[in-house]
């Protein structure tokens, strides 16, 4: 699983010689196959099934938690949609940790990213309940509401995109310290 | 909550999952601009699809069934907000000021306006 020294690269400069070890801008795009694969038609068409197969296994896993995090804090009309907001924010906490440690730790763990991030954390977190939500607090006249819920999810996911990154690279740090201290 | 609901909303999860892979790559193969375009489609196609139910719903159209299979499921699994924010905090990083206020208040502007169409276009039918 550990990746060696060489591959691990840390911040800007991973992006701007664009090895592998960068993070993505859309990290739902990459499919995670080598090179050999994608040339290969075949092995490209069945490596495709199994990463729909797999996405969308994690995708029903991803509904159904949010389905459940829903139930457990109902949202009365009128009220700030509790619910969704932590399910969107945990969930962009989550993908910062998780996209800098697959980049920058374990590049060849491939399936982790379609399973973890396009799949679970893609189909756990949503867009559309949330522009929904906010829109029926506008058309209840529930106008502040409706504006601190849409900006507040906003900014507040965007900073746990930022914690999560900075934290998983605080830890790769830390690791790689300790390893030097211990080797 | 009974073993149907949670049999739907899966299927719905099974399903739109992957639709936002495959919609993602047919829209990024063909948009080589560094701008997530894939993602902006696909959550103002699914606010405008949840919307749209969202209006049938208040309207009374509704079986609860659909709206778990289609809404909770299929259109909670098919958008997304973790890339979203994932996106603008990297286009942030990397300097493009412009495109991560863009796809911060632009998919957010948008997406208001696209679920409030949908949710009027229900609410006539």
């Amino acid at each position: 699983m550990a990746a060696e020294a060489g591959e691990v690269t840390l911040g800007k400069e991973a992006l701007d010689d664009g090895r592998r070890g960068a993070l993505p801008i859309d990290p739902d795009r990459d499919t995670g196959e080598s090179v050999e694969i994608r040339r290969d038609p075949r092995r490209h068409r069945t490596a495709q099934r199994s990463i729909l197969l797999v996405i969308g296994c994690a995708g029903a896993v991803g509904a159904l938690a949010r389905y459940a995090v829903a139930l457990l804090l109902p949202t009365p009309a009128g009220h700030f949609p509790w619910s969704t907001f932590w399910i969107n924010i945990t969930g962009s906490l989550v993908i910062g940790v998780v996209l800098v440690l697959l980049a920058e730790r374990f590049p060849r763990a491939r399936i982790a990213r379609p399973l973890v991030v396009t799949g679970f954390l893609g189909a756990y977190t949503t867009f559309s309940t949330y522009m929904v939500d906010a829109d029926l607090l506008f058309r209840g006249h529930d106008i502040t509401t409706g504006v601190i819920y849409a900006l507040s999810s906003l900014i507040a996911g965007a900073a746990a995109v930022f914690a999560g990154i900075v934290f998983a690279r605080f830890v790769i740090r830390l690791d790689h310290r300790l390893n030097e201290q211990l080797s | 909550m009974g073993v149907l609901v949670v049999l739907v909303v899966a299927v719905g999860g099974f399903v739109g999952a992957p639709t936002r892979f495959l919609v993602d790559r047919f829209v990024a193969d063909r948009a080589e601009a560094d701008f997530p375009l894939g993602t902006f489609l696909i959550n103002i196609s699914g606010a405008f699809l949840l919307g749209l139910l969202t209006g049938l719903d208040i309207a009374g159209h509704m079986p609860q069934l659909v709206k778990d299979l289609v809404g909770v499921g299929f259109c909670g699994a098919y958008t997304t907000f973790s890339t979203w924010s994932f996106e603008t905090v990297r286009l942030l990083e990397e300097g493009e000021v412009l495109e991560a206020l863009f796809n911060a208040f632009g998919s957010l502007a948008v997406g208001l306006v696209a679920a409030g169409g949908g949710i009027a276009l229900g609410l006539v039918h």
